[in-house]
């Protein structure tokens, strides 16, 4: 990979006469396996057309590979493997004869495209149905064909449209598997689309959330799951007082002890881990109650979760993480 | 130091994944690929024994008059050719227009039908290159299947020892009139099939398009004395209400062609000629701009 930078797009918006697809949409990726994620209608789809140049932006400027999606579509065309989110296999033609014309249709040399088409079809994991008409091709075997044609011309970035359509659990996990590969084994960055978020923690270095053409967020993969620690705190009821309400008392002491709790529902209390000494806090604190201590678990932030605050509340996230880094000064304090 | 398994036996070695260094050949190279897979699925080439029937059929259908015309030449000693090149196309383009009706939708509806086209349109190939590799390959298989007979023909005179400037004049008549219906009926049965990604829409439209307006313009052409005793030419007009009979009359006025039945079409006068050719150009140039258009938001 001779450019750093796989995608880059500087205030790229896009307006329909109804609807803006895409605000303002500035974003960097790099090479690796990046997932955009975004419910659906957040522009995703509307994003790769762009980054495709098949779709001229209203405002801003992108460049994929270094190329101006302005003026430069056929080259990025040339380069770039796109594999859409519907069903695009007719269904009375073999793979091998579908992937090879689809090689050719990149440029590939009829003897190049052949070879390609083995290999490739090989590495997706389709073996002797590759003569047989794609009709009779379960999801799991028409996803690896549609994969297959976007790979085939060995591209420097592939654009997978919610490439785990339809699959199930297995289906699913091999699919993400191959997705990895692509990266680690082909040396191609991908660029994969979903809505379904637990799916990309596992495959995904880099993650981008888009909600109604906005960028919410774009950062690490890790930096979103180890945000911030949490420690689930469960304890018994009082044993002589059965009045006494110990969640709400553990609550306040805690509280009072400098600590940010809040409750998840049921009887767990979610506590802050701000370093060793929040362990041996509430381990004294439950002590001094006299309660017997059920639960003292880590807890890490899932993707999810914080898509789910992301999309609610965009603008007050920015202030939810300025107060998390706020904690640990509030904590010496104490 | 070497593992028995890696010298004794035929294990396959995954290689790995091999980066391709080759050539890339780019946007003409894809449209001329796509021009040629086009082309050869007109006939059913590369596709199921089952979709090679029909266009082979009709190929033939077109064809095989023309040796039964040598044949009877030739046994009936004839003087000269008992049909014209550019009659015979209007006396079995109904043919053609069948093979037009069944294999337009073949090449546009599918691609819609399986979305197979953004798969093309995220290739360096550009919507106007799709448009432009698909008209041409449905011009070349009309362009096949109409000119062969008239080869076969005029192969025919020859071996009569008919006279050659004659018949290569008439012959050259026959392929202009060819050229015209390929590009005409292209046009307008492509750009038919790509609005529906149904292909049994598609042939009932091209085909129910072309019959209907062929018969309303001989209808029309009767109503207003086109076939009195004393025929009327200003009648010859409703021919234009027809892709088919404007092309026939437009090459009946030209080569002074098409003989002397009541029923010849023809462009009334120098500004038939005009007229009819404007048409053809519109209607052709038309159509092909709205199948541009068709595929710009696709």
């Amino acid at each position: 990979m001779t450019v750093s930078t796989v995608i880059k797009t500087d205030g790229l918006t896009k307006r329909f006469p109804r609807v803006t697809a895409l605000d303002r949409l500035t974003v960097e990726v790099q090479p690796g396996v990046v997932g955009l994620v975004g419910a659906n209608g957040a522009g995703k789809s509307t994003l790769i057309k762009i980054l495709l140049g098949l779709s001229p932006a209203t405002e801003g400027t992108g460049r994929v590979l270094g190329l101006d999606i302005a003026t430069q579509g056929a080259e990025i065309r040339e380069r770039v493997g796109y594999m859409p989110e519907h069903d695009c296999l007719p269904p009375d033609v073999s793979a091998t004869e579908f992937v090879v014309h689809m090689a050719r249709m990149s440029g590939l040399p009829a003897a190049a495209a052949r070879e390609r088409t083995a290999d490739t079809l090989r590495h997706v994991g389709l073996y002797e149905e590759r003569y047989r008409p794609m009709g009779g091709y379960s999801t799991g075997m028409k996803q690896r064909v549609k994969l297959a044609q976007a790979l085939v011309h060995d591209p420097q970035l592939v654009l997978l449209d919610e490439p785990t359509n339809g699959l199930d659990p297995v289906g699913r996990d091999e699919m993400l598997g191959l997705i990895r590969r692509v990266h680690t084994d082909f040396g191609i960055s991908v660029l994969v689309t979903t809505h379904l978020l637990g799916e990309l923690e596992r495959t995904c270095d880099h993650l981008v959330v888009i909600d109604g053409g906005k960028l919410l967020r774009s950062s690490s993969t890790a930096s979103f799951t180890e945000a911030t620690q949490l420690l689930a705190v469960e304890v018994t009821d009082h044993p002589v007082d059965r009045a006494f309400d110990s969640e709400a008392v553990l609550r306040e002491r805690l509280t009072a002890a400098g600590l940010t709790v809040r409750a998840d529902g049921g009887r767990i209390l979610l506590v802050e881990l701000t370093g060793d000494e929040t362990y041996d806090t509430v381990r004294d604190t439950v002590d001094d109650l006299g309660l017997g201590l059920i639960r003292l678990e880590q807890r890490r932030h899932r993707v999810a979760e914080i898509f789910s605050t992301d999309s609610e509340a965009a603008e007050q996230h920015e202030a939810h993480h300025e107060q998390a880094a706020a904690v640990p000064a509030g904590g010496e304090q104490a | 130091m070497t593992t028995p398994a890696q010298t004794h036996r035929g294990v396959i070695h995954d290689i790995g994944y091999r980066p391709y260094t080759g050539p890339r050949l780019g946007r003409r190279y894809a449209t001329r690929s796509l021009y040629v897979q086009s082309l050869r699925a007109a006939f059913g080439l590369g596709r199921s024994g089952k979709s090679k029937v029909l266009p082979f059929l009709l190929f033939g259908a077109l064809v095989a008059p023309t040796l039964a015309i040598i044949a009877i030449v030739a046994f009936a000693n004839l003087k000269q050719m008992p049909i014209d090149y550019s009659v015979y196309l209007s006396r079995f383009g109904v043919l053609a227009q069948i093979f037009l009706a069944a294999q337009a939708p073949v090449l546009m509806s599918r691609d819609l039908r399986h979305h197979v086209v953004p798969l093309y349109f995220s290739r360096p190939a550009s919507r106007s290159d799709y448009v432009a590799a698909k008209f041409a390959a449905m011009v070349s298989a009309l362009l096949i299947i109409m000119t062969l007979p008239l080869l076969v023909l005029f192969v025919g005179a020859m071996l009569n020892s008919f006279p050659v400037g004659d018949n290569l004049a008439h012959l050259m008549y026959g392929l202009i009139a060819a050229v015209l219906y390929a590009l005409l009926y292209s046009a307008i049965g492509l750009l038919i099939a790509a609005a529906t990604p149904r292909r049994g829409f598609g042939v009932a439209a091209i085909m129910g398009g072309l019959m209907i307006t062929s018969g309303v313009s001989q209808i029309v052409r009767a109503l207003t004395g086109g076939f009195d005793p004393v025929p009327r030419e200003s009648a010859h007009w409703a021919e234009l209400m027809s892709p088919t009979r404007t092309v026939e009359g437009l090459v009946n006025t030209l080569f002074d062609t098409g003989g002397e039945g009541f029923d010849r079409m023809a462009a009334p006068g120098t500004a038939g000629v005009l007229v009819y050719g404007a048409v053809i150009v519109l209607l052709t140039a038309g159509s092909y701009a709205l199948m541009l258009r068709r595929y710009r938001n696709v």
